[in-house]
């Protein structure tokens, strides 16, 4: 490309000025990618407890995405990979609660507030930081704001959070025989490592 | 517009350049997903496919379900008397027979069992496993096959003179469960059997019975399906001196509990008394109306690594 513009005499400042354009196009996305996070194994833990039983699983297989030009963040959790102590509660889970055959994945996609603010202060050390975004659970899509803690810590990029989510937001039906087993509010525990990603790894399909 | 990136993305440079062209923030966060999506795509994981029945039985029959790694399940099951036996019986109520049984999963695919049947004063013990399991994504396994292979001692004091062992006694069945889960409400399940008594008393009766099952649930909500249950004997003494079972049934599921509710022309509720010894006419009134009852316990927790 830049052989071919020396070619053309005449016309060489005119494509300078366009590649010079062109690039401040690029280049921004380009230092976007750099600034990206990512992992497959993050993990999520719910909790809920009740009069009659307490309900816990663990997810180790989380997908987050995390990009600092911007303090932009997407999660996807696929919901069969829930584990949890009892086979049967796993069961009823997947097939019964959360239908997930229909809907595979618990989705998050949301900017973190004051962004510009926190990732300068990111390396001071760990910010609390406000997430605004989309929460898709069980098909149902809500707008929520979600407190956590965000870390830059030996390349990686440390994403804690606590929050709560009730079923009943999420459509997800539980039968009046078992309305005192499962929580009205459910505790949610995320943590996941991001590592950072090669713009070239973020481009390739 | 979601996909329209996805595809985009795909372009290296020129998809670059567009998106920072046309992208604003909104659709960058869209795309952040969509860029998530397709990574984890790619390296999707073989997914198996779990909860083809509810139950370890179908009614009578034994499914390709096993309870999972530490669960226990207490079976009781019930076979009234028949509904054509008239006012005097109750239509069938007053007489029952019945099964308690227990079973345990020593791994999520290895289940052993036993029971006590009331009828015959009968003992019966199993080892069930599931060798393949159905499963979708880049090496999907259309069916589940479970292996079941059952023993079965019958204790009662037969009146007819002839001196029986224990091993006279005992009967074997050995059964191959194919299942495929089509859809999250279908299921289908073929079951070639053979029943292998020590011990035959009639004229030409053969030691073994050869049939063949089919079944399936169609689940009209999430916690309720309709079953259905057929086994066909194969041409032979047993064929032409017995009938084939028929069971049609519902499933109701509460928490931890199953219900199901059926009705039959069989009264045994193990594998050699319903293939190979069923008498009863359906179509003639001898339905036996019962239930199976279970009940899960959680003997040993587990988180699967």
């Amino acid at each position: 490309m830049v052989s071919s513009l020396r070619a053309g005499r005449r016309w060489a400042p005119l494509l300078r000025g366009l590649l010079v354009w062109l690039g401040g196009m690029v280049l921004p996305h380009l230092g976007l990618a750099q600034g990206k996070f990512m992992t497959k194994t993050g993990h999520l833990t719910f909790f809920s407890a009740s009069i009659m039983e307490d309900i816990e699983a663990r997810n180790d297989k989380v997908a987050a995405v995390f990009d600092m030009n911007g303090g932009q963040i997407a999660f996807s959790v696929p919901i069969r990979e829930f584990q949890f102590k009892r086979t049967l509660m796993q069961e009823h889970f997947n097939e019964n609660y959360m239908e997930s055959d229909k809907f595979p994945r618990a989705t998050f996609t949301g900017q973190v507030l004051d962004a510009a603010q926190v990732l300068k202060l990111l390396g001071a050390g760990a910010q609390t930081v406000e997430v605004e975004g989309n929460l898709t659970i069980h098909g149902v899509t809500r707008k929520v704001v979600v407190a956590g803690t965000l870390q830059h810590r030996d390349g990686q990029m440390i994403l804690v959070a606590y929050f709560n989510v009730a079923p009943a937001d999420y459509a997800v039906d539980v039968p009046l025989l078992v309305r005192e087993h499962i929580a009205k509010s459910v505790s949610v525990r995320l943590n996941v490592a991001c590592d950072p990603v090669s713009p070239a790894l973020t481009q390739q399909p | 517009m979601k996909a329209l990136f996805t595809t985009l993305s795909e372009r290296g440079l020129l998809a670059a350049l567009l998106l920072a062209l046309a992208a604003p923030a909104a659709h960058a966060q869209t795309d952040l997903l969509g860029q998530l999506e397709q990574s984890t795509q790619k390296d999707e994981p073989t997914q198996l496919v779990e909860a083809t029945f509810k139950a370890t039985r179908l009614i009578n029959g034994h499914t390709v379900q096993t309870p999972g790694e530490g669960t226990m399940v207490f079976l009781i099951s019930h076979r009234f008397g028949a509904l054509n036996s008239g006012a005097y019986q109750f239509f069938g109520l007053d007489a029952a027979t019945l099964r308690l049984g227990f079973e345990y999963g020593i791994t999520d695919r290895l289940e052993v069992g036993v029971g006590r049947s009331s009828l015959d004063k009968t003992f019966d013990g199993f080892v069930k496993y599931k060798a393949i399991q159905q499963s979708t994504g880049a090496h999907a396994v259309p069916v589940t096959v479970t292996l079941l292979g059952t023993a079965a001692l019958s204790t009662i004091r037969y009146a007819d003179g002839y001196t029986r062992n224990a091993l006279d006694r005992t009967a074997y069945t050995y059964q191959a469960l194919i299942a495929r889960k089509f859809s999250t409400d279908f299921s289908l399940q073929l079951m070639p059997t053979v029943v292998h008594r020590n011990m035959v008393v009639n004229e030409g009766e053969k030691n073994d019975v050869y049939a063949l099952g089919a079944g399936g649930r169609y689940k009209l909500t999430r916690r309720f399906s309709l079953n259905a249950e057929y086994y066909y004997l194969m041409p032979g003494y047993t064929a032409d001196h017995y009938r084939n079972s028929l069971a049609l049934g519902v499933d109701i599921e509460t928490g931890g509990h199953i219900f199901q509710l059926h009705v039959t022309n069989s009264q045994g509720m193990i594998e050699k008394q319903f293939v190979s010894e069923t008498t009863g006419n359906f179509f003639k009134g001898d339905i036996f109306f019962g239930f199976n009852m279970s009940r899960n316990f959680t003997v040993k927790q587990r988180y699967r690594k």
